[in-house]
């Protein structure tokens, strides 16, 4: 779909921040609140824009610690549909929090989430590799999160070095 | 024994005035949680790939002074830089010299082209050094005074008016530093008619020519007949998130490049060898990474001239740069009184307008190199700063439509 440079502009500014308000986008891209509003609709619906998730990292969150795995899967296709249907039979476990087509050495990437090791391994062993045209698994646990679509985690030593007035 | 320095210390370094920035710099070091519009740099940090060349570059050694003008590789991307984006050719052998800042440029132009009592002309609001760095080569700097009925940009007549038989070169500084104020071509075009007429050169300050938001940014030195009058001065520091960097550079015709470059070896010998490999990569591969910044620092501007002109201070629409520049006369505040105050009360940082000349007064400049959280927040805060002062109404004055 081809869009105009303002509403390309109106998506850059949400993905950085989606919590700016309406009229503040609109004056920084010299529109006014009524149009911006209706091209963000617009977006939306079009399903440009998706949803506006929050990235939240877990890990500081005391007791609400997930295990993450990455999960290599090999799969024979099915005639006629292709990987389509293997992948969606695995995307409906609420656990599958990601799942990708890849080329290479394995067909899926996915990545699974859950409250322990355990039950991830029980994910794999008893949902994930009985699926039939699923031929093999291999489950990489994630040690620690540093960069998640295009945000650092944890910038500990991000803050502004600039002195408070320069000439 | 107790010395009396003030004897030893000689009389044009007495002279100098102090930097009116550093009283609010000292004011506002001492304070937490500041927001600060205050600062005449980028927020973003150096591009990675420029930083990755460099640490690079000290791996692999290059730790040697490099050729005076610098490397000569640079010199030619530098060539080639000036070429394909502001269409001015220099060559690379003897005309561009690579140097520690824009900063160290200025310093070069003035040392170089002035002799005792030459007048050097300077469109103000101005950029704090420019005269001190004038007075310091021995020369004498003449100010222009700009207001806002004029977009803060000098008129032919008033360069006219302000010429003597003692004037030798005019300063330009587009888009400019405080105002952000930006020359276009046909504008340029009638300053050259009066610097041709008068027999003058240019020293042109082009810094912030990567940051320019609406029109194309025209280099003085294309504008025909001034190639061979103008120092053409610019930088990594702006454009490029490179201010730490020190690095700069200058082109100008051979024969001004060549005296420069003498003060430059007896004073300098080279700008920092692994830094120009990075400046290098800044060249090569970061036009995507410039062109997020301009587009971020464009949405920025217009989101700052609409807010200080909503809530009653009148602010111009500058066409470049990372500043605006509202009228705080609305207050009845001096620009002084008004920081200050301003960062008392609301603990926001700002710079009064007088310290870049006399026409400053009743000005502050406003950085807007602040994310867009600090710039909402300092804008509440400046609106509720201004209603203790009785300004709450919408302005009365025509705004410049953007
Ligand atoms: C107009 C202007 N010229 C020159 C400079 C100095 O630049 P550099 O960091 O390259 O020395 C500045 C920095 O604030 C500036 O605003």
């Amino acid at each position: 779909m081809k869009l105009s440079s303002e509403e390309i502009e109106i998506l850059k500014i949400l993905e950085e921040n989606n919590k700016i308000p309406v009229e503040t986008i609109a004056s920084m891209v010299l529109s006014n609140e009524e149009t911006v509003k209706k091209t963000i609709q617009k977006l939306e619906d079009e399903k440009i824009i998706i949803s506006y998730p929050t990235l939240i990292d877990w890990t500081k969150v005391e007791g609400q610690e997930n295990v993450v795995a990455m999960i290599d899967v090999k799969v024979t296709p099915k005639r006629g549909v292709g990987f389509d249907d293997v992948a969606e039979r695995i995307y409906r476990f609420p656990e599958v929090s990601s799942l990708y087509l890849m080329s290479g050495a394995y067909d899926l990437s996915i990545t699974v989430e859950g409250k322990s090791m355990n039950q991830i391994a029980a994910f794999v062993s008893e949902k994930l590799s009985t699926i039939e045209n699923v031929i093999s698994t291999t489950t990489h646990f994630m040690l620690k999160k540093y960069k998640h679509d295009g945000v650092v985690f944890d910038r500990g030593n991000d803050k502004d070095r600039r002195m408070v007035i320069t000439p | 024994m107790t010395m009396n320095y003030s004897s030893y210390i000689s009389e044009s370094a007495n002279q100098l005035k102090p930097s009116g920035i550093r009283k609010f710099f000292d004011l506002a070091a001492g304070m937490k949680d500041v927001i600060s519009l205050g600062v005449g740099e980028p927020d973003f940090v150096t591009p990675w790939n420029v930083r990755e060349a460099t640490i690079l570059s000290i791996e692999q050694g290059f730790t040697s002074y490099t050729a005076n003008p610098g490397l000569l590789e640079l010199r030619e991307e530098i060539s080639s830089y000036l070429l394909n984006i502001f269409g001015v050719s220099y060559k690379a052998e003897n005309q561009i010299l690579v140097t520690v800042g824009a900063s160290q440029a200025l310093d070069l132009s003035f040392r170089a082209i002035l002799n005792q009592g030459d007048e050097v002309l300077i469109v103000e609001p101005a950029f704090v050094s420019y005269a001190p760095l004038v007075s310091i080569a021995g020369g004498k700097p003449v100010p222009i005074s700009t207001s806002p009925e004029n977009g803060f940009k000098v008129t032919p007549e008033q360069i006219e008016k302000a010429i003597t038989d003692k004037t030798k070169a005019i300063l330009l500084c587009s888009p400019n530093n405080p105002t952000g104020s930006s020359l276009i071509k046909k504008e340029l075009m009638e300053i050259a008619r009066i610097i041709e007429d008068h027999d003058l050169l240019v020293v042109s300050d082009e810094i912030y020519a990567e940051l320019s938001y609406d029109e194309a940014f025209t280099s003085f030195a294309s504008i025909e007949g001034m190639y061979e009058r103008t120092i053409l001065i610019n930088g990594f520091s702006k454009g490029f998130a490179m201010t730490g960097w020190r690095l700069g550079f200058l082109a100008a015709p051979a024969e001004l490049v060549q005296v420069m470059l003498k003060i430059h070896q007896y004073t300098i010998m080279c700008a920092p060898h692994m830094l120009q490999h990075g400046a290098l990569e800044a060249l090569r591969n970061t036009y995507r990474e410039v062109e997020n910044m301009r587009n971020s620092y464009r949405q920025r501007r217009n989101y700052m001239v609409q807010s200080l002109n909503k809530m009653g201070l009148d602010c111009h629409t500058p066409g470049g740069a990372f500043y605006v520049f509202p009228s705080i006369k609305a207050t009845g505040l001096t620009s002084e009184e008004f920081a200050e105050e301003l960062l008392i009360q609301e603990k926001v940082a700002v710079v009064p307008g007088n310290v870049f000349g006399e026409c400053g007064e009743g000005y502050i400049r406003c950085s807007y190199a602040a994310s867009m959280e600090q710039l909402q927040e300092s804008m509440k805060r400046i609106q509720r700063f201004i209603k203790t002062k009785g300004v709450s109404v919408e302005s009365t004055l025509e705004h410049q439509t953007l």
